[in-house]
């Protein structure tokens, strides 16, 4: 029984799925190209202040000059440097989709597990709420919010997140449900363990690669909503420096003076793809695994 | 006159070359039945599917021809293989409930099966349909046609299928499996259908199937493979009863059997992968007679009797035993000392009772089998008394002391005490645990033993279920799937059990790990003192392992007896029918003597 199998298996050093997972997609070219994508935006966005000469609300010149010597990407609709706003812009941005999505996802994963794993009418009751959220768009639902109290960014943080928590509920909810069908659940049961420690013990590990996926695919449209908030000016108020808000404050010089819009809408697209990317190497590692060990 | 010639068939992985199927090479008759079994892996489906110019994703035909007729199968153009398929040759698979569109009625199933290959201008469909059906077995009552596959029995499912392969009246049919997963008595009924068709049609038909008492029945001649190769093929009695090759003889003696208590033998070691077969005979490291030769060449076909071949270098060796059953003396209990008493239990699911008020006992050390076919209520009584039902009612004692019918108001010496080792070695464990993580989770439950305490029983579980400790660290998809049933009695026995319930624990096994797993518990029974619920459908193996029996009926005991006196002199018409319809390798044996 164990004689041949047992030699080759002893050589390998045991992995978990999830680590086998991870080194796959680290083999693929789309996800390195992801990685150092969203990996230069962030280092940008949190050491950018570090690297900047000056303050970024101060004057330099006329409005719309092209890039100089001085000012690399030249300046914006009121004269500032569009380099220095460019280096302090993505902070904010980033912890604030950064705590949405963790937020998100976490409330989202607990509603989904529980509801996935109770059934019948915890589960009915919980996903009719998740729905009609769901029915919301999610720029509609925050800009209601936003409106209504006004551009707190905790506000934004909060509505972003509450629009994330349904779209993770509903993938947790049915591969929770798929887990709990499993033979191990039932083994888990017949010595009576907590309910709570089912689902942690047992259920999360099975979740994690989906999870993963789901996670960069969220944080994606966190970075996108953020942005759109600060672009149609919900988000972050003048003059604090934010890329949202520079693509909507210096378009009217678009023909004039580009680098001053194209420069922030590169950084947020890189951050948005970048992170899909990921997500995108990770499922299909995923299910390269899921292939390989089914055989 | 042979109907069908393969030869030189190979079929190897498109990604690393490597054979899946080596050099294969038979014929079948008009009207005859050739079976082909092995264990999962030998290749067995993949030579099936070649017959029809099919590989499954990642492997493709490298060689050989499939001649039907004096046309070759794989050399045709996709559009003649096209046509090919169904009128020349078609195929009968495993799963009907897959196999068949959930959207279409049987009706349009069979009229398309016709329509492909006919031209069906004025064509008379319902007596064409009726005819079909009656062929398989089937009768237009209840307007059978009109209705939709989920309506239907597994084993009507089954005929359908059956009823399309033979729509056109083809030359040859493949049957892969096809009453895996069906009760004794369907699957009785639809090989004699199946026998009879070949007749009738005069059709060269290959049975594909792990179960070799299903061949001795049905088949003509037998074709064993092991690792990718044909080891011997010959007529079905010479093969089971004068065996030339060392792996038929050890498959034999693997299978249980209802008329007699065989001895098992399980085969060591395990069979080699694809790509990591030997340069020699792929056998040669499990076999007992292996020479150095075998492990450098690989044996050639060597012809032992009248269209009798084997692929061993000691075939042709008339000193060796060819009769590979042993019988041993029947199991007989002494100790009538219940450990566990069930009383009235009624049980079921969603507001429907399927156990009828049921009572059992179990003695200490006892092997108490519990039988019956699909829907008698055996896993819903059995999950009753673990626990885990919701539905119950009943008096339930373990040691003439009283326990709660609900898991969680059970002590923990009383849950300790019943363990439950579950069917599927595939999801009876967590994908993303280790096997030492997955052994250790009944001792988290609080008060729990100190880690050291803990990895020490691990450990020890483990040893007594023949793995080591180097199991500890992997994960179950590392593991075959006899391993992992070992890991799951694993789990059950850290927790120093008094009783363990079996629920059809080696049903999704081949059976040569069947007898290892089977030969585990007897030797935990023997050293143990361990009562075990053995929970099956398969009366073959209750003849191996149980003391006494309980024949479970539509949620009713309709007889229980000691194994041998149940199995020999069944009192109720139910039993006898079972019985009737396990097919068996000893029968023949001896009604011929």
């Amino acid at each position: 029984m164990t004689s041949a199998q047992a030699n080759s298996h002893a050589e390998q050093r045991p992995r978990s799925a999830w680590s086998v997972t991870w080194r796959t997609a680290l083999h693929q070219p789309r996800t390195r190209v992801g990685l150092a994508l969203s990996g230069f935006v962030v280092g940008l966005a949190l050491l950018g202040p570090l690297f900047s000469s000056g303050d970024p609300n101060e004057f330099i010149g006329a409005p719309f000059i092209g890039p100089t010597g001085q000012a690399l990407l030249g300046t914006d609709f009121l004269g500032q440097d569009v380099m220095q706003r460019l280096l302090h812009g993505g902070r904010t941005l980033l912890w604030m989709s950064l705590t949405a999505t963790i937020l998100g996802v976490l409330i989202g994963l607990a509603i989904g597990m529980i509801s996935g794993y109770t059934g019948r009418r915890v589960e009915g009751s919980l996903m009719w709420f998740m729905d009609v959220i769901l029915a919301f768009p999610q720029i509609v639902l925050a800009i209601v919010f936003v409106s209504m109290l006004g551009p707190l960014p905790w506000l934004i943080v909060l509505v972003v997140a509450l629009t994330h928590i349904p779209r993770v509920a509903r993938l947790t909810r049915s591969l929770t449900a798929d887990c709990v069908r499993q033979e191990y659940i039932e083994a888990a049961k017949t010595i009576a363990t907590p309910r709570s420690r089912i689902l942690i013990r047992e259920v999360l590990p099975n979740l994690t690669t989906p999870l993963a996926v789901e996670t960069t695919i969220r944080l994606a449209w966190s970075v996108s909503i953020i942005a759109a908030l600060s672009f149609i000016g919900y988000g972050v108020q003048p003059p604090f420096p934010d890329w949202g808000l520079m693509i909507n404050e210096n378009r009217i010089g678009l023909v004039v003076q580009p680098w001053s819009v194209l420069a922030p809408v590169v950084l947020v697209a890189m951050l948005a793809v970048g992170v899909s990317l990921v997500g995108d190497g990770i499922a299909r590692a995923a299910s390269g695994v899921d292939e390989r060990v089914s055989q | 006159m042979s109907r069908v010639v393969v030869s030189g068939l190979q079929v190897a992985l498109s990604s690393s070359k490597a054979d899946v199927v080596t050099d294969a090479n038979f014929t079948i008759g008009s009207g005859e039945i050739v079976g082909l079994v092995g264990e999962s892996g030998s290749g067995k489906t993949t030579v099936a599917t070649a017959m029809l110019g099919h590989t499954r994703k990642g492997a493709e035909i490298v060689k050989g021809s499939v001649t039907i007729d004096g046309l070759d199968i794989l050399s045709l153009s996709a559009g003649a293989l096209r046509s090919a398929r169904g009128r020349v040759i078609s195929y009968v698979p495993q799963d009907p409930a897959a196999a068949l569109d959930p959207c279409m009625t049987i009706g349009r199933h069979l009229r398309e099966a016709v329509k492909a290959h006919e031209s069906t201008a004025g064509v008379d469909w319902n007596a064409r349909l009726a005819e079909l059906l009656r062929d398989a077995g089937l009768d237009d009552i209840d307007g059978l046609l009109d209705r939709y596959p989920h309506e239907l029995s597994g084993g009507q499912r089954q005929r359908v299928c059956i009823a399309m392969a033979f729509a056109c009246k083809p030359a040859c049919v493949v049957l892969d499996e096809p009453t895996t997963g069906l009760d004794v008595t369907t699957q009785s009924h639809i090989l004699d259908s199946v026998r009879r068709l070949a007749r009738e049609h005069d059709v060269a038909m290959l049975y594909v199937t792990h179960d070799l008492a299903v061949v001795e029945d049905l088949a003509d001649r037998l074709i064993v493979m092991y690792a990718g190769r044909i080891v011997e093929q010959g007529p079905v009695r010479n093969v089971f009863h004068n065996s030339a090759h060392p792996y038929s003889r050890a498959l034999m003696a693997t299978t249980p059997d209802v008329r007699a208590r065989l001895q098992l033998q399980p085969i060591p070691g395990v069979a080699p992968l694809v790509g990591h077969r030997p340069s020699g005979c792929a056998f040669a490291d499990r076999c007992t007679q292996a020479a150095d030769r075998c492990r450098e060449e690989i044996p050639a076909q060597v012809t032992v009797g009248v269209g009798h071949e084997a692929a061993c270098w000691f075939a042709a060796d008339v000193s060796t035993e060819r009769s590979p059953l042993t019988v041993r003396s029947e199991l007989v209990f002494a100790n009538d000392v219940p450990i566990l008493e069930a009383e009235e239990i009624r049980a079921g699911y969603k507001g429907r009772e399927v156990v009828h008020g049921t009572s059992l006992s179990i003695g200490r050390g006892e092997c108490l089998a519990l039988v019956g076919e699909s829907g008698s209520g055996k896993s819903t009584l059995a999950r009753s008394l673990i626990g885990l039902s919701d539905q119950v009612t009943g008096r339930l004692r373990l040691n003439g002391e009283e326990v709660p019918l609900g898991i969680r108001e059970r002590s923990l010496s009383q849950r300790h005490a019943l363990q439950y080792v579950f069917q599927s070695p595939r999801s009876s464990l967590n994908p993303r645990r280790t096997i030492f993580e997955s052994i250790e989770a009944p001792l988290l439950i609080a008060p729990k033993p100190t880690a050291a305490v803990r990895r020490e029983r691990v450990f020890e579980a483990l040893e007594q279920v023949g793995l080591g400790p180097s199991f500890g660290p992997r994960f179950p998809d590392q593991l075959s799937g006899g391993e992992r049933q070992r890991v799951g009695i694993a789990r059950a026995l850290v927790c120093e059990p008094e009783v363990l319930i079996c629920d059809e624990i080696t049903s999704a096994l081949d059976v040569s790990v069947q007898a290892s797993i089977i030969e585990l518990l007897e030797g935990l029974q023997r050293e143990h003192g361990l009562s075990v619920l053995f929970i099956t459908h398969n009366l073959a193996l209750v003849r191996t392992i149980a003391h006494r029996v309980i024949v479970l009926k539509a949620g009713h005991v309709v007889e229980e007896g000691s194994t041998a006196e149940t199995l020999e002199h069944p009192s109720h018409e139910y039993t006898q029918t079972l019985i009737r319809d396990t097919p068996s390798i000893v029968a023949p044996l001896t009604s011929d003597s």
